[in-house]
């Protein structure tokens, strides 16, 4: 079992234990998957905010806060006990691609030009780790949810609105891995 | 102790996102560069399984384990939100190489670097909150 869990998995076996997110926080506790609502709830335990978008009893959301309390701790599991920081198994085109763009820490889970401490401050890491970090929360807030309550939940659901958020994760997704993000890992 | 099964379902998400590869860059920009079928095998995967979920617990009116009904509204339509939310998630998708869960999961996996993508989500999330009024939803 712990080979199994410690080899490389395949994507008919982490789409469906994914998806069982779904049915799991139904069944067990009449909540819908989501994450990015936990942004939210963060600043309104955390800081002294007077925006009504964080006037709320954020106590009643405690239990996505233990959710992705839940998920640092699992993380911190998969890479110590299950060799969760082993490099994917990417193909061939996407590794030229990225040696094209100068990246030459292929084999990692992460690129070292993004990851390492030595380069933290730089333009490269701020751009893309700071400001894109910026534009993951309030681009998930203004849609209402990211890949987890739009694309996982959402769809599964058949809504409408998620799939219009989707449909805007990837036009902008696209967008700026193609035209954007060569020009930061040149940087 | 109410928590608890809450922290136990994201010990187990975060094990399968980083076992996943869901939370590496390489994986996120092959898959927008369309060189690899794995993020979209996930993604596709994981959907069908959600719809074939919800498609149950609706026939068979399973209950939640407290006995309530479970509820299965979808979030509110907000045309303008849900795209223009949608399309700067999306390049903040791809310049990070993470969405919010992976946030979380890197860092639990020590990725430290990732301290500078969380801070910077929680100033768009602070960011949102103050032009919520004036923005078009």
């Amino acid at each position: 079992m712990l080979d199994f869990l410690s080899s490389s998995w395949p994507w008919y076996v982490t789409g469906p234990l994914l998806g069982l997110m779904v049915p799991l926080l139904l069944i067990v506790g009449n909540k819908q998957f989501g994450v990015s609502s936990s942004l939210q709830h963060l600043c309104a335990a955390a800081l002294p905010l007077k925006a009504a978008y964080f006037k709320y009893d954020w106590k009643a959301q405690a239990w996505n806060l233990a959710l992705i309390g839940g998920v640092i701790v699992g993380a911190a599991i998969a890479v110590s006990l299950l060799d969760g920081a082993a490099a994917p198994a990417l193909s061939q085109s996407a590794r030229e691609l990225f040696a094209s763009w100068g990246v030459a820490s292929i084999d990692a889970l992460q690129p070292a030009e993004l990851f390492s401490l030595q380069h933290l401050f730089s333009t490269r890491s701020l751009v893309a780790l700071l400001f894109g970090g910026f534009l993951v929360g309030f681009g998930a807030r203004y849609a209402g949810g990211c890949t987890s309550g739009h694309a996982v939940m959402g769809l599964s659901l058949l809504s409408v609105g998620s799939l219009v958020a989707v449909i805007g994760f990837f036009i902008g997704g696209l967008l700026v891995s193609h035209l954007l993000v060569p020009i930061v890992m040149a940087l | 102790m109410k928590l608890l099964k809450f922290f136990l379902i994201g010990v187990y998400f975060g094990v399968v996102l980083i076992k996943g590869e869901v939370v590496s860059w390489f994986r996120i920009q092959e898959m927008f560069h369309f060189r690899s079928f794995y993020m979209y095998g996930v993604l596709g995967s994981a959907v069908v399984v959600g719809v074939i979920s919800v498609a149950l617990i609706r026939a068979l009116k399973i209950r939640s384990r407290d006995g309530s009904e479970i509820k299965l509204a979808g979030k509110p339509f907000n045309k303008v939100g849900n795209l223009t939310g949608g399309i700067i998630f999306g390049f903040g998708w791809a310049l990070t190489g993470a969405c919010p869960g992976p946030l979380y999961a890197l860092l639990g996996a020590g990725y430290w670097a990732i301290l500078l993508a969380i801070a910077g989500a929680l100033a768009g999330t602070i960011a949102y909150g103050y032009l919520k009024p004036h923005l078009p939803h």
